[in-house]
């Protein structure tokens, strides 16, 4: 059998982070021992992303280093899913624009949901299996994961050609420890001590477990050259690791100064930190803890020296924009109501039959070509725009989801309500052709100006208050400076 | 090109409710102001008229729908009413097809009222209202001013502009209309405002600031039409007559076609060349004594002297510095005071624009009067720079 593993990886934080001194000094008062976690920034999800749009925009990530056709699985993971009875994985895979026989699933219910699919392609060697991973985790003031967590998204690939990290092993334990909990009815997380958790969850699941794994491989803990272990506090892996007698260099960076806990997304995105860096034959020890704990080794392998992922976590968690403005990070993700505005009584009912209808315009991004006079235009039309044309009926699919374009003009709208005011928008024009009036985001007010770079990000486009649904589209996003 | 409607149409009684915020007066009140100031006009029963033409544009916070709530008002006698609609060029519509169908020899005379009842609403500016089920999915949600906003970004952008100067030009626009509009007194805002105040209002939409957008009204208009014999037999030999009126509604190239820079609208610049032909008005600088423009927005206006062929392209912004468009200037602009200081009640504002150039034409402006005004153009522009309907109507006295 020849080597199996993941052959691509995709990471994804917001534009945003706050820094947790800004939270602190909102809710010090109420939590004083918070003072503890006061350093560093926290990511922060825009009120128009949610685990979808993060897991989607990890995916694309990944995809611009590999071809989408090798995807034949896609499993969206995520305990923060926006939809409780409809296919997450399925918007995730209209985005993507995959081909319509993708078997797509979403893997949930614990921290661990993005590592359930990879443990069972690490059973089966299923080759094709995109996991997509996205968590933005709804986090009550003062609560400690307000400090602790942070939204992100991440994706790997498996496959059996060009694997970068070769999948050698994996084993699982169940164990119904509640270390934090949420249900519809408590809304965020009920954190539960952190002494309890660490003494007698995670080490007595862990050790036993890590040894099990290592034993069955014919490995010892002096092999492991990296340790991930992604649970919130960002001291309990190298307590772990000196419970398991682990080297402490090979403790995995938790991420806590830069980014923060992303519950099912931190996994891999922690792995994916790792490989940014990792030198072949590599080993590496990702687990996984929730209600249990899944361990999985993998190898590095000679292909890992030429993969290069688009941006890598460091990068993202260099570039992130650090605010101060607390009421704006909690309406971020819906813990701060102010007065909108009359304007957002606006009812956002979907016509889901036009919605279905045009489903690939609106999630794939697929506009028209025209095969006539070549023109790409945005949404496809039975005649062609270009007025020099106008051919019926001439137009070929297009996506422009990953095409970039320059701002053509745009305002910065203090009167149109946004949950992140102002509302900037205006007319993009794509290389290649195509304009498109449209949504912007990651522009900061007086940031903006005609002929700068934007690249198509996934976005919720409206909420529908009333019968608690929303919908997606694209929005124009300032090219990251890296 | 059609032989057109010029001189088909006389207008023999218009009428103009005061606008402004008409708490007081509900639709019914505000088109039976200006109906009966028209009925008195053109010195007629209303049982002479043979049908009318109404323009409403929300009319899910005006009137509703249908043609009734016109003919229930005025007590009309069951004769054909036509609801008409097509967004801020509402007002010119109603007027378009009263004329279009006296010209046609369908009727001897003919009515056309345009209504809004903007605040109502509740709102500042204009409502929030939904743009179809698929355009919903996808286009952004913009606000008019923050719409037109985007004329203000791409011009200074084409013409290499620094916005503090495009802004002084766009200031003026609304300093001038300030001035005007102090002398109606049927205005929505009658106060003057200095430069410094203007530029200095609080942001709205970025160029834009508070004073560089138009008042949000309640009024009607409205007009009678009728052949030019039937003119002469009632007002005599010296009456107004429609030259033109053209409308060009975008085809889809502004939203998803690169050709179009974003600094202008295309739609007038059809409509008005399509206007001046068929008024034979081959030198619109000197022939077009004063219009009355879609100033919405103060960047609107300063776009629209280009697109109407008044400035040439990238001199708007020194024309208006200049002066040209002041009352005292070359080619006045909203002498009345224009959307800006007269007011916009959407479905009236066409009919709002032809009054004004009825009342010049036949030296009835009082304080504001122009000295001897030949033509005068009335321009409207409905939706945004981006999908667009404009409509170009030039009148004068009869030949």
């Amino acid at each position: 059998m020849g080597q199996f593993g993941l052959t691509a990886y995709g990471s994804y934080l917001p534009f945003q982070s706050i820094s947790r001194q800004a939270i602190f000094d909102q809710i010090g008062w109420i939590q004083g021992g918070l003072k503890a976690y006061a350093k560093g920034k926290r990511s922060y999800a825009d009120w128009d992303e949610d685990a979808v749009t993060l897991a989607v925009a990890a995916a694309r990530q990944l995809l611009n280093t590999t071809d989408a056709a090798q995807v034949q699985n896609l499993s969206f993971a995520s305990t923060t899913a926006p939809f409780l009875d409809r296919s997450n994985a399925g918007i995730v895979a209209a985005a993507l624009d995959l081909a319509d026989r993708t078997h797509c699933h979403d893997s949930s219910g614990s921290q661990r949901a993005a590592l359930a699919p990879l443990v069972a392609a690490c059973h089966n060697q299923g080759d094709g299996l995109l996991i997509a991973a996205g968590e933005k985790k709804p986090v009550q003031p003062a609560n400690v994961m307000e400090m602790l967590a942070g939204d992100a998204g991440a994706a790997v690939l498996t496959g059996s050609e060009n694997v970068i990290a070769e999948l050698i092993a994996a084993q699982s334990v169940c164990s119904d420890f509640v270390d934090h909990y949420r249900t519809a009815e408590s809304g965020t997380d009920y954190v539960l001590e952190e002494r309890w958790v660490r003494e007698e969850g995670l080490a007595k699941i862990a050790a036993p477990l890590i040894a099990s794994l290592l034993a069955d491989n014919n490995m010892s803990v002096e092999d492991i050259d990296h340790f991930i272990l992604p649970v919130a506090y960002p001291s309990h892996a190298r307590a772990i690791a000196r419970t398991c007698g682990i080297k402490e260099d090979a403790v995995a960076d938790a991420l806590f100064t830069d980014c923060g806990f992303s519950g099912v997304a931190h996994p891999l995105l922690m792995l994916n930190d790792c490989l940014d860096r990792a030198a072949p034959n590599s080993l590496i020890l990702l687990t996984g803890f929730g209600q249990g704990m899944d361990a999985i080794l993998l190898k590095t392998t000679e292909h890992i020296s030429s993969y290069k992922a688009s941006i890598s976590v460091q990068d993202f968690m260099t570039n992130l924009r650090v605010e101060d403005n607390y009421p704006r990070f909690l309406a971020s993700n819906g813990q701060f109501h102010p007065d909108w505005g009359m304007r957002a009584e606006r009812d956002n009912r979907t016509a889901q039959t036009v919605a279905f209808d045009k489903s690939r315009d609106i999630y794939g991004l697929v506009g028209g070509f025209c095969t006539s006079c070549q023109t790409p235009q945005f949404p496809k039309a039975r005649r062609c725009v270009n007025p020099e044309c106008n051919a019926l009926d001439t137009q070929q699919d297009y996506r422009f989801a990953d095409i970039p374009a320059t701002v053509k003009s745009f305002t910065e709208d203090w009167m149109a309500f946004n949950r992140n005011p102002p509302l900037i928008y205006g007319n993009i024009s794509f290389e290649g052709g195509g304009n498109m009036f449209i949504e912007m985001t990651g522009f900061s007010p007086g940031d903006i100006a005609i002929g700068d770079k934007v690249e198509m990000d996934f976005r919720i486009k409206d909420i529908d208050d009333k019968r608690g649904f929303h919908r997606y589209f694209w929005k124009a996003a300032a090219k990251r400076k890296m | 090109m059609a032989e057109g409607i010029k001189d088909k149409v006389a207008i023999i009684g218009m009428g103009c409710s005061k606008f402004g915020e008409r708490w007081d007066a509900r639709p019914e009140d505000l088109i039976t102001e200006a109906f009966e100031e028209a009925l008195v006009d053109a010195k007629i029963e209303k049982e002479s008229i043979d049908a009318a033409w109404f323009g409403v544009f929300y009319d899910e916070q005006n009137v509703g729908k249908s043609a009734y709530p016109l003919s229930q008002y005025l007590r009309l006698p069951n004769i054909p009413v036509t609801r008409v609609e097509n967004l801020c060029a509402t007002g010119t519509e109603s007027l378009r097809g009263a004329v279009y169908a006296v010209a046609a020899g369908a009727c001897d005379i003919a009515l056309a009222v345009g209504c809004e009842k903007l605040k109502d609403t509740g709102f500042a500016g204009l409502p929030e209202r939904t743009k179809g089920t698929f355009e919903d999915l996808y286009q952004p949600g913009f606000t008019p001013p923050g719409a037109f906003a985007q004329l203000g970004a791409a011009y200074a952008h084409k013409y290499g502009l620094d916005m503090a100067d495009l802004k002084k030009a766009m200031a003026h626009v609304s300093w001038k209309s300030h001035e005007n509009g102090f002398l109606n007194p049927k205005a929505h805002l009658r106060k003057k405002l200095s430069i410094e105040q203007i530029l200095n209002a609080p942001p709205v939409a970025y160029p834009l600031g508070v004073f560089d957008c138009c008042g949000v009204s309640d009024g009607a208009s409205c007009a009678i039409v009728a052949r030019p014999e039937i003119a002469k037999d009632l007002v005599g030999e010296n009456f107004v007559t429609v030259k033109s009126m053209q409308l060009s509604p975008s085809n889809g190239v502004e939203m998803g076609h690169q050709s179009w820079d974003g600094a202008g609208t295309i739609t007038t610049r059809k409509a008005s060349e399509r206007a001046y032909a068929e008024a034979g008005i081959s030198d619109p600088r000197t022939d077009i004594s004063m219009t009355e423009v879609h100033d919405c927005f103060s960047i609107t206006e300063l776009v629209l002297m280009e697109d109407l062929w008044l400035s040439d392209d990238g001199m708007a912004p020194k024309d208006i510095l200049d002066g040209r468009f002041d009352a005292d200037g070359d080619i006045p602009c909203q002498i009345d005071g224009g959307l800006k200081c007269f007011g916009h009640p959407v479905g009236a504002s066409g009919l709002r624009m032809t009054y004004e150039i009825y009342l010049q034409l036949l030296g009835r402006a009082n304080d504001r009067q122009l000295k001897d005004p030949k033509f005068g153009l009335a321009h409207n522009l409905g939706g945004i720079p981006n999908r667009n309907v404009a409509a170009v109507s030039i009148f004068g006295m009869n030949e």
